[in-house]
């Protein structure tokens, strides 16, 4: 299994950044790359088993089931089921802690998966930093840094 | 009941490795949380082992003990919880998290627990804990990882690889000019050796913290007492070469043609290896060398690296003894000769520094031995696991008739420094009450009944009921077992709140500060060893709150000049003939069978002296 983790700290609450990641249905709100995203079937954005179906600003397309949400945990973990990265058992969590020590966020995202072509390196650089990294960075800038 | 949980985390600016290699250490809060004063873990267990108890002391004087109950070097995780503490902390269970921020390279610290307190008492402890506790912690750790001003701190990628990565250890290199008054010659081909890997997996040797200082010599050793003591803390060169110029032997002698003939390879051998089965020296043996056999370390590393060899052994030169010997007294210094941790061996090398037998000759200049003499030694440099050899002899001793040679072989090294720390560093006087740490050891046997003789009233400390027994019987007049309270409590007490006169502390880190806090007024402590880590760095202004004396006496400063050496012996011979201090010897072994000597010693499973016969 091939793994991706990306971490950084942003400089403002827990309970600020959580309501913006948690939903399920808003990446386009604050990653760099997706371009609109629906929820299949109409079901709530926070039932567990629900699908994203969304795009991304280069016309890909992917589809992602939620597995467990916990705003207990501020914890959030999905699946891949369609992609055109060719990853195969591609389950990712992000995950949110507090900083007590001024009061800020730390937060993770990893992931898991197959590379069935054999190019894991190159996958887990992709994910690893166009994704991953990318998406954080710019959720840091939302927030100032 | 309330339960009652508390969270607190802050960012390190530090790589997750080098953070995770202070967490994990779970004695090692004394060195990085502001509130702790003293730790130790009971039993003398490894730091990371599940079920440890640590024993520590707060900077307010309060005694608490918590056991680790979880540790994952993978998620870098490690939960206790609190077995004992002065405060209603029912139930605590705490866990710290160390999790890489790979934006930058730092590490995100999380410090979470839940306990039940008493109702009435439930915002109290909750900011105790908060504050006090993780919050002091937390910032203790970000300032003891701040970069220095100035210092840029490269940004990493952003994704780094995650794979927990192992302290750094710290290498132990060998090189170096062999110290031994035999310069040890390869004459054959011999397989490459091994690189000096940085290996703690038989010695357990040197536990590396994040700047590089070894936190645990002692490793996961159960029982230390034995070998606490720190007989050569002579590690430098220089000093070495002091003590064998001061032996009489001159610096620019050249090499001595010791040939050494290594015995195959240097693969492990069994233990019980007959025979010696090495062909005679095919090096250039010296006119009238005669041939020993010995126990050479070919290579740094475990107790199998120990293999028989036999050895060209040459006449003496002047100022030098050829001694055919007897018994050898197996030291835990050779233990760390063997794995490299002291500088004091470059492989391959006959170990061994105390020994008994007899002498064969003597070279120009030699006035006080004579053929046939019985001699004893305790001294660098390395050799003594051998049949014969020949050495300087200004620090080899004459032995009299009450003195066996396997009592010599066994007692010599620890019963001179008994002397020394009884009549030079410290005069103890009848009345006074003087504490012997680790007190069932080798040397703390003989500083008990010693100390005991000489009318002090000894107080010993030692860490099971088995080694109190044995303790009791070596004249302390009260035992206090680690673990069931502190001992500078116990001291104070049994003192009426005046304290020891003197403190013979073979501890170290564990104990030093206890110590401080059991002296009297005007009170003497003997630093000599350090089983339990290095002693660190003390404000010596504290000090004067006692105006305590700290001593760090050096074996090697103690024996280094014949006469007094002489004298001292003198005065160990006639305690010894006299039965005031009687040596242990529980391990004979023959030399053919040095590997499991020390693993035995490295086991932790002799009590009292090993002897190797020959």
């Amino acid at each position: 299994m091939a793994k991706v983790f990306v971490s950084t700290v942003i400089g403002a609450p827990v309970g600020q950044v959580w309501p913006v990641v948690r939903d399920f249905n808003g990446l386009p709100a604050w990653t760099p790359f997706a371009a609109e995203s629906r929820i299949e079937m109409g079901a709530p954005a926070d039932q567990i088993g629900c699908v994203r179906n969304f795009s991304l600003k280069d016309g890909a397309r992917l589809r992602e089931r939620l597995l467990a949400l916990s705003d207990y945990d501020f914890s959030m973990t999905y699946s891949i089921l369609e992609s055109p990265m060719g990853v195969e058992d591609y389950v990712a969590t992000l995950a949110l802690k507090p900083v007590t020590d001024g009061d800020r966020t730390y937060i993770e995202w990893t992931a898991e998966f197959r590379a069935p072509a054999g190019n894991d390196q190159e996958l887990v650089t992709f994910i690893g930093q166009g994704v991953f990294h990318a998406a954080l960075q710019a959720l840091k800038q939302r927030f100032g840094g | 009941m309330t339960v009652v949980r508390v969270r607190r985390s802050a960012v390190i600016d530090a790589p997750v490795a080098t953070v995770w290699a202070l967490l994990r250490d779970f004695n090692a809060h004394d060195r990085w949380h502001p509130a702790v004063a003293s730790s130790r873990l009971e039993g003398s267990r490894p730091v990371d082992q599940v079920g440890g108890v640590r024993a520590f002391r707060l900077k307010d004087g309060s005694f608490l003990r918590e056991k680790l109950i979880g540790l994952d070097d993978r998620a870098r995780r490690l939960t206790y919880c609190i077995l004992e503490a002065p405060l209603r902390l029912d139930g605590y269970v705490a866990t710290l998290t160390a999790t890489p921020v790979t934006d930058g390279d730092r590490t995100f610290v999380e410090w979470v627990s839940r306990f039940d307190p008493p109702e009435a008492e439930a915002g109290r402890l909750t900011r105790l804990v908060a504050e006090e506790v993780y919050e002091a912690g937390l910032t203790a750790l970000q300032r003891r990882f701040a970069p220095p001003v100035g210092a840029a701190r490269p940004v990493a990628a952003a994704n780094r690889p995650t794979v927990p990565a192992p302290p750094a250890l710290r290498p132990l290199t060998s090189a170096g000019p062999q110290h031994s008054a035999f310069e040890t010659v390869r004459t054959e081909t011999a397989p490459p050796l091994s690189p000096v890997v940085p290996t703690v997996a038989t010695d357990g040797a040197v536990r590396p913290s994040d700047d590089g200082e070894p936190t645990r010599p002692w490793g996961p050793n159960p029982a230390r007492e034995e070998d606490g003591m720190e007989v050569f803390t002579v590690v430098r060169r220089a000093e070495i070469e002091a003590t064998a110029v001061s032996g009489g032997r001159s610096a620019d002698d050249g090499p001595r043609a010791l040939a050494v003939a290594r015995s195959a390879t240097p693969l492990p051998r069994p233990v019980q290896a007959q025979g010696l089965a090495a062909p005679p020296s095919p090096g250039r043996p010296a006119a009238g060398a005669i041939e020993a056999q010995a126990i050479v370390v070919s290579r740094h590393g475990g107790p199998e690296v120990l293999v028989p060899a036999t050895v060209s052994v040459p006449p003496p030169g002047p100022g030098e003894v050829r001694l055919r010997q007897t018994a050898i007294g197996v030291n835990y210094i050779d233990v760390y000769c063997r794995t490299g941790f002291f500088d004091l061996l470059t492989p391959p090398a006959v170990p061994g520094m105390e020994a008994a037998g007899v002498v064969v000759d003597v070279g120009p200049g030699v006035t006080h031995l004579a053929p046939g003499d019985r001699v004893a030694y305790a001294c660098p440099p390395v050799g003594a696991y051998a049949t014969a050899r020949t050495m300087a002899a200004a620090l080899v001793l004459k032995l009299p008739a009450a003195i066996d040679d396997e009592t010599a072989a066994a007692v010599l090294l620890k019963g001179l420094t008994a002397e020394f720390l009884l009549h030079q560093v410290h005069a103890v006087r009848a009345g006074e009450v003087v504490v012997v740490h680790a007190a069932a050891g080798g040397v703390g046997v003989m500083l008990c009944q010693w100390a005991s003789a000489l009318g002090a009233a000894v107080i010993g400390t030692v860490s099971t009921e088995e080694k109190a027994a044995l303790a009791r019987r070596a004249g302390c007049d009260l035992v206090v077992v680690h673990g069931r309270e502190p001992f500078s409590e116990a001291v104070l007490r049994a003192t009426g709140g005046r304290g020891a006169d003197v403190i013979y502390d073979a501890i170290g880190r564990d104990s030093f500060t206890a110590s401080v806090a059991a002296l009297a007024v005007r009170g003497h402590l003997v630093s000599f060893g350090q089983a339990s880590g290095p002693v660190g760095a003390h404000d010596i202004g504290a000090f004067a709150s006692k105006s305590a004396t700290i001593s760090r006496p050096n074996y090697g400063h103690y024996t280094a000049d014949p006469e007094e050496l002489r004298a001292m012996a003198a005065r160990l011979f006639t305690v010894l003939a006299a039965g005031t201090v009687q040596p242990l010897i529980s391990t004979r072994l023959p030399l053919s069978a040095a590997a499991e000597a020390h693993a035995r010693l490295e086991a932790r499973a002799t009590v009292g002296s090993t002897v190797l016969t020959v």
